[in-house]
């Protein structure tokens, strides 16, 4: 569905991505995962169209999208939670989804998508009229992905949702994400939190300072010993 | 149906509008106003304008800009150019006004709004400077000793203006687009994430704003008889950024009732040459001491008056009877 073929990715005179190729299929979760500055978040944005590659090919449904304008990629059917949330906070949280359909022109379609939003989080349609600002990191959480799903999209990135939430909270995140699997949305995942990761992935890829290292199904990498000692805490 | 539920408002607010017309222009042709409380009320029109218009850009788009004099000056000269030396009628040099400030703005900002917060706020500043500068040197528009302009701005015309300002500021922030750009102002990042265009709203909301700026420019130089790039230096873009800040970023109603309230404030020290400068600026402190959020903050003054009833849906007719 997705395919990365060996892109080059600079901020200013740094070299954030040094020839990264990657590839994901339809209805798959891939994790990408790595330490802080690895590069992580840098391809999630290049994918979406935040940032331009200087070089290299993103096909999306054999369709090329590198360095195309984000508008285009999320109407293509790329949608992005971005890292830390970023909810638009003095709007409600219906506003908040409703802009998450702001390229979508069918009415019902958005109703729809509204109610599918709702049943996934059931916590969200609580809070509908309040100010997204004063919702908990969680709800945040939640609202971010939510706004996302509300562009239907075919493919969903997802930027670090576990990030600042309590324990609880990230196993409900993962299941939510899990369940947005099943309703046929192929899912790339960036997290720190290689476990939780590794626990829902179908693949992954470990990047390090810019450059894949390893990839594989979820089993082979979570045994791997390099891996385990690295990223999983050794045991 | 958003329109629907207003039309009632928006009909009741518009014959308020002409009914107030009417009878301020009786009142000041019978001369009960006397040529200072016009003179104030001129002010307060045009200050209403400019800081809807800046209100458009700093308040909803979060694009801090304090360049506006520089519109402000484009507008004024244009459109004297228009009266004075094409000999054309004043309605037509309104509108040149508008226009010429919103190439303007086109100009300035397709380049700088790439730019953000205080690299914005610098380049904008520079903007102005550099507009009273080109003004101050060409000697078609009479250079530092200014132009002379005849007085054609009319209270009917004001007001006109003044309505047309608010009604299209406020329908646009209400529509789709002024949703995109204030999900701008929000967060830029997760706007463009949302497949938001965020540089085309930018530039959009820049220029509407500048072309209303343009418009006041026109009243305003054909109501103080004399244009002069001394008017137009930074200090009034920050009259104008005090006007917004006063009332509430993101408030409409907030910016208007500011506008107000400091024309009449400033004009009323005006009796007090010595001392004007200090109570003015201790008004402004006191003001940010206590209520950092501006007047209003972000609501509207329909979100105090009617709970329940949808804050957007009042605002038209809201903001009109403040001016009335």
């Amino acid at each position: 569905m997705l395919k990365i073929n060996d892109i080059n990715v600079y901020y200013g005179n740094i070299h954030a991505l040094k020839g990264v190729s990657l590839e994901i299929n339809q209805g798959e979760i891939v994790t990408l995962i790595g330490a802080n500055g690895a590069g992580k978040s840098t391809l999630l944005k290049t994918i979406s169209g935040l940032l331009k590659p200087k070089n290299g090919e993103i096909l999306f449904e054999s369709e090329h999208v590198a360095g195309k304008v984000p508008q285009l990629i999320v109407k293509r059917g790329i949608s992005q939670v971005p890292e830390g949330r970023r909810v638009f906070a003095n709007m409600s949280v219906e506003e908040n989804l409703e802009l998450g359909a702001y390229l979508r022109k069918d009415k019902k379609g958005i109703r729809e998508d509204f109610e599918k939003v709702f049943q996934l989080f059931p916590r969200l349609q609580e809070r509908r009229k309040q100010q997204s600002g004063t919702l908990s990191g969680g709800e945040q959480q939640m609202l971010a992905m939510g706004r996302a799903l509300m562009a239907r999209p075919r493919l969903l990135l997802l930027d670090e949702p576990s990030m600042g939430l309590a324990p609880l909270l990230v196993k409900t995140i993962f299941r939510i994400i899990e369940e947005i699997k099943q309703t046929g949305t192929t899912i790339l995942l960036v997290e720190q939190n290689a476990n939780m990761a590794l626990s829902i992935a179908d693949r992954a890829y470990v990047i390090e300072t810019g450059k894949i290292v390893a990839s594989g199904t979820s089993e082979e990498l979570s045994q791997s010993d390099q891996i385990r000692n690295a990223y999983l805490g050794g045991h | 149906m958003k329109n629907v539920k207003n039309a009632k408002g928006f009909w009741g607010s518009i014959v308020l509008v002409i009914i107030f017309t009417v009878v301020t222009q009786f009142l000041i042709n019978g001369g009960t106003l006397n040529s200072f409380y016009v003179n104030t009320l001129f002010s307060i029109g045009i200050n209403i304008i400019l800081a809807a218009s800046l209100h458009l850009i700093i308040g909803i788009t979060g694009q801090f800009s304090i360049g506006h004099a520089g519109f402000l000056a484009v507008g004024a000269y244009a459109s004297a150019i228009v009266t004075m030396k094409l000999g054309l009628p004043f309605p037509l040099a309104i509108i040149a006004g508008g226009i010429a400030a919103a190439i303007a703005g086109l100009i300035i900002g397709i380049p700088t709004l790439r730019l953000k917060g205080d690299y914005l706020a610098i380049a904008t500043l520079g903007f102005g400077e550099i507009v009273r500068i080109v003004f101050l040197n060409i000697d078609y528009v009479g250079g530092a000793s200014g132009m002379t302009v005849s007085h054609l701005t009319t209270w009917p015309w004001l007001l006109a203006c003044v309505v047309i300002t608010i009604v299209v500021i406020v329908n646009f922030t209400n529509s789709t687009h002024g949703r995109a750009c204030i999900s701008i102002r929000e967060n830029e990042i997760a706007a463009d994430a949302m497949g938001i265009n965020t540089t085309f709203y930018k530039v959009i909301a820049f220029v509407i704003g500048a072309f209303f700026a343009g418009v006041a420019g026109a009243l305003h130089a054909h109501n103080f008889y004399i244009i002069q790039p001394t008017n137009f230096s930074f200090l009034k873009s920050f009259d104008i950024l005090i006007l917004v800040v006063i009332g509430g970023l993101g408030s409409m109603s907030g910016a208007v009732i500011a506008a107000i309230l400091l024309t009449i404030i400033s004009t009323f020290l005006s009796n007090y040459p010595e001392v004007r400068m200090v109570i003015y600026s201790l008004v402004l402190i006191v003001m940010m001491l206590f209520r950092p959020q501006g007047l209003l903050g972000t609501k509207e003054i329909t979100s105090f008056l009617k709970i329940g009833k949808s804050a957007k849906g009042g605002v038209q007719h809201d903001s009109k009877n403040t001016v009335a």
